[in-house]
């Protein structure tokens, strides 16, 4: 194991399963042995407010947070927030977004402008990015909660260890909390997996 | 329960645990008897998380005073026993602590104290470790979860072995980091029941004295302690232009950011080990305190009068976290370097983006009372802390105050009786929550009732501590865990603290037109009246879903009043412009609903006057699963 440490930053708005999908990929870098450091700032957070969970990985981890600039991985459960916090991905870095808008009151009373194409700003910024609406895929597929592991799926073949391992920490808590879900969550993984290969290519 | 890792791992085995669960873990292993705490952020998941472990007592306290005198009850019964709270908790807490400083413990006695740094979740940013240097107690400050695990254990030994409380300082960045830590045994600990020793546990001021050289000869023996702490750790540098002092989170972004510099690492930091710091400082250029958040360790160097100079925060902030990214910038400052921060330069910018502050949630009863509120002409109102603190953002404007818990009764009699000539004809209203009114407002409304004041109070009662995630407390007839319990009873209980019972009225926050009159009417009478609204909190189990509402698109008129509800699930679909007969050009949004998002609470119908917000219609449902 080499000293590079992979920097994964989730975010979205509280209540989209930011905090779960971090908790997810962390447990699949401890699968594999390596030192994993998890940290979001949560409390009001709750309330509909930013989210943005940081996971750290490698040989040894000492400080949880990640500095902008040096994000490997945003992973972001909404356009605009995706947007918000493309300053911390790094160059070359790698960005997949749900692009699914949520427009918070202080929009709807016409106090700030939510932007019209996030996803083309980020573009702009000069990051490679891969959107898709993920809400969408996961209604198709009978459970809006999904969104969760279809945004894991469209991310599992960039990460740097296999996108089985991910899959199998994945199916592994449903099989302990909610077996009857199990094979939807395989399906939803696979199905974002897919989605994100064809836009890559 | 089989499947809760917390509870039932053996000892030796890793788990990924935040610094709370790490906590509640090394708690229980201690072989504590009794946990209590009220819950605030950062703090809460720790009682929590303690609650399922088997054999020890754990509560939600009506406030953190309470929860610490449960603990120190629990100690002088000979039980190891435990107490949580957040920075200003301990403000509460703080009268029994620092008598008890004086008496000591029999069961060990560990207190937690989770500073917000960086206010996620707070009023003020409070430095806890002053709270040693003020009470005469051992400060261990971990920086990261196995620490937590490892220095809460430890804190009970120290706790029995100096007759002591001892205090934990966490922060933000340890209670919700989450990190490996190896879990161990519980230690089987009995308690020998309270043993009559009024000489020191009645505390008048001839025993109270008496104790006090007893405390003072402690503060030696806690420097001694310090010096052979295991905690307080020398890492050896070859570039020793700088020598680092630093403790708790920052530890870890110095240690990140200079790998090569000598380091000492204050895990048990209060009282200070001088000796090691003394000879540290003689095998360096110059000594860097880095700690959250204010000069404790740097100014005790200074007044120590070291070899070297101590910097600290002359180049490092005083408030906030500290990260790699600020203090690389200010280190290679202090030597004269340009900053090698090279990810600065390259940072992608993007265009400012819209705020996204936290919101009430959708067919929160909150939304009812705001909308009503920003609706009342002529009231001042003096809030208070929980979730309805929100009602002094967008789009209501609705409440005026906010200092502390509880606070909204004596700040609104405080209103009332200092009023100036501008307030000669304002109507005093206070909003508080049923949680924060058991915790600390109780005792502000007897004083409203006995000294007359002229307040009409709004009891929001939602049955939940909502802002830390719905957490149980005396108003929601439930305990910690879960089970059933006395529910208090609100009307009955400002009756009995002096209203009279023809100013009590119970509304159904939903309800806007009878919301609207009762407020307009107490408002108007010069007597402490009290409103208690009675729906319950979206966000516990019991909150029941209705079928949701839509916007038939032909009756909008665009005139926006049900965005004054400030209901996230009403959603903005076009604007436009519309000239009134008058000649005043006004501006005009017309809205939709989110189905997923709406619970049909029937609030934002009540405003729109052209009825066009109705029952989606059943067809539709079905539709979409959202499970």
């Amino acid at each position: 194991m080499d000293d590079k440490i992979t920097n994964i930053l989730v975010v979205g708005i509280g209540g989209l399963g930011v905090m779960t999908a971090a908790e997810i990929l962390a447990e699949a870098a401890i699968s594999l042995g390596f030192d994993v450091k998890k940290t979001e700032v949560a409390g009001m957070a709750q309330r509909g407010g930013v989210v943005s969970s940081h996971v750290r990985f490698g040989k040894k981890v000492l400080s949880p947070v990640i500095t902008k600039g040096t994000a490997d991985f945003l992973i972001g459960f909404e356009a605009a927030e995706s947007l918000r916090w493309t300053p911390y991905l790094r160059p070359e870095g790698v960005a997949l977004v749900n692009d699914m808008k949520i427009v918070p009151p202080i929009v709807s009373v016409g106090l700030y402008d939510y932007p019209d194409n996030p996803v083309e700003e980020i573009k702009k910024s000069g990051q490679s990015v891969t959107a898709f609406d993920a809400g969408a895929i996961a209604t198709e597929l009978g459970n809006a909660k999904l969104v969760n592991t279809v945004m894991l799926g469209a991310v599992s073949e960039k990460l740097p260890f296999s996108a089985e391992v991910l899959k199998a920490c994945i199916l592994d808590r449903f099989r302990a909390k909610k077996p009857k879900l199990v094979t939807l969550n395989d399906t939803a993984f696979e199905t974002g997996r897919r989605i994100a290969a064809e836009k890559a290519s | 329960m089989s499947e809760n890792k917390l509870v039932n791992s053996p000892g030796g085995t890793p788990l990924l645990l935040s610094g709370n669960e790490a906590t509640a873990r090394a708690v229980w292993e201690a072989g504590a008897r009794v946990a209590a705490a009220y819950p605030g952020t950062p703090s809460t998941e720790i009682l929590e998380n303690l609650a399922p472990f088997p054999d020890i007592y754990t509560e939600w306290s009506v406030n953190e005073k309470v929860s610490l005198e449960v603990a120190i009850g629990a100690s002088l019964a000979g039980s190891r026993s435990y107490c949580a709270m957040k920075h200003v908790g301990m403000n509460v807490a703080s009268d029994a602590l620092m008598t008890q400083t004086l008496a000591g413990v029999v069961g060990g006695l560990v207190i937690s104290i989770a500073d917000d740094v960086g206010f996620s979740s707070s009023q003020n940013e409070q430095d806890s470790r002053y709270w040693g240097r003020f009470a005469h107690l051992p400060i261990l400050e971990p920086a990261d979860s196995q620490e937590t695990y490892e220095m809460t254990r430890a804190a009970f030994e120290i706790s029995e072995a100096y007759d002591t409380p001892v205090i934990v300082r966490m922060t933000t960045r340890i209670c919700h980091v989450k990190a490996m830590v190896t879990v161990g045994e519980r230690i089987n600990k009995t308690a020998p029941g309270f043993i009559r020793d009024p000489a020191r546990w009645v505390m008048v001021p001839g025993a109270a004295k008496r104790q006090l050289p007893k405390m003072l000869e402690r503060d030696g023996k806690l420097k001694l302690e310090s010096e052979k702490s295991p905690f307080n750790i020398l890492e050896e540098g070859s570039d020793k232009r700088i020598g680092f002092v630093t403790s708790g989170p920052a530890y870890m972004h110095v240690r990140e950011s200079y790998p090569d510099m000598p380091l000492l690492k204050l895990g048990f930091s209060h009282p200070l080990p001088m000796d090691i710091i003394r000879n540290f400082a003689n095998t360096v250029e110059r000594i860097v305190v880095v700690e959250e958040t204010e000069p404790l360790v740097e100014n005790e160097l200074n007044g120590a009068k070291l070899s070297v100079e101590v910097h600290g925060k002359d180049i490092l902030p005083a408030t906030d976290e500290l990260s790699p990214a600020i203090i690389k910038p200010a280190i290679d400052g202090l030597l004269g370097i340009e900053t090698a921060v090279v990810e600065a330069a390259e940072t992608i910018p993007i265009e400012p983006l819209f705020p996204r502050p936290p919101t009430m949630c959708s067919a929160c009863p909150h939304l009812g009372v705001f909308y009503t509120l920003s609706r009342v002409r002529n009231i001042h109102i003096s809030g208070d802390i929980g979730c309805y603190t929100l009602g002094a953002g967008q789009p209501w404007e609705a409440l005026d105050t906010t200092i502390s818990m509880g606070a909204s009764m004596g700040i609104a009699l405080g209103l009332d009786k200092g009023r100036g000539e501008s307030d000669s004809k304002k109507a005093i209203v206070a909003v508080i929550g049923d949680s924060t009114f058991l915790h600390m407002g109780m005792q502000g409304l007897l004083d409203i009732t006995y000294n007359k004041g002229n307040v009409t109070i709004l009891l929001l009662d939602n049955r939940a501590v909502g802002m830390t995630g719905g957490q149980e407390n005396p108003g929601s007839g439930r305990d910690l865990q879960g089970e059933e319990t006395p529910r208090v009873d609100f009307v009955k209980l400002v009756e009995a603290l002096g209203v009279a019972p023809e100013r009590v009225h119970t509304i159904d926050p939903y309800q806007l037109p009878d919301l609207f009159k009762t407020i307009r009417k107490e408002v108007k009478i010069p007597e402490p009246s009290v409103i208690i609204t009675d729906q319950p909190c979206v966000l516990i189990d019991h909150y029941i879903h209705k079928p949701a509402y839509t916007v038939v698109d032909d009756k909008c008129t665009g005139c926006g009043n049900c965005l004054d509800v400030g209901c996230p699930a009403i959603l903005v679909t076009r604007r436009g412009k519309e000239t009134k007969p008058n000649g005043k050009e006004v501006d005009l949004a017309f809205v939709r609903i989110e189905t997923a998002a709406c619970t049909g609470c029937d609030l934002c119908p009540k405003t729109c006057a052209p009825e066009a917000i109705i029952p989606l219609p059943t067809q539709a449902k079905g539709c979409a699963s959202h499970g």
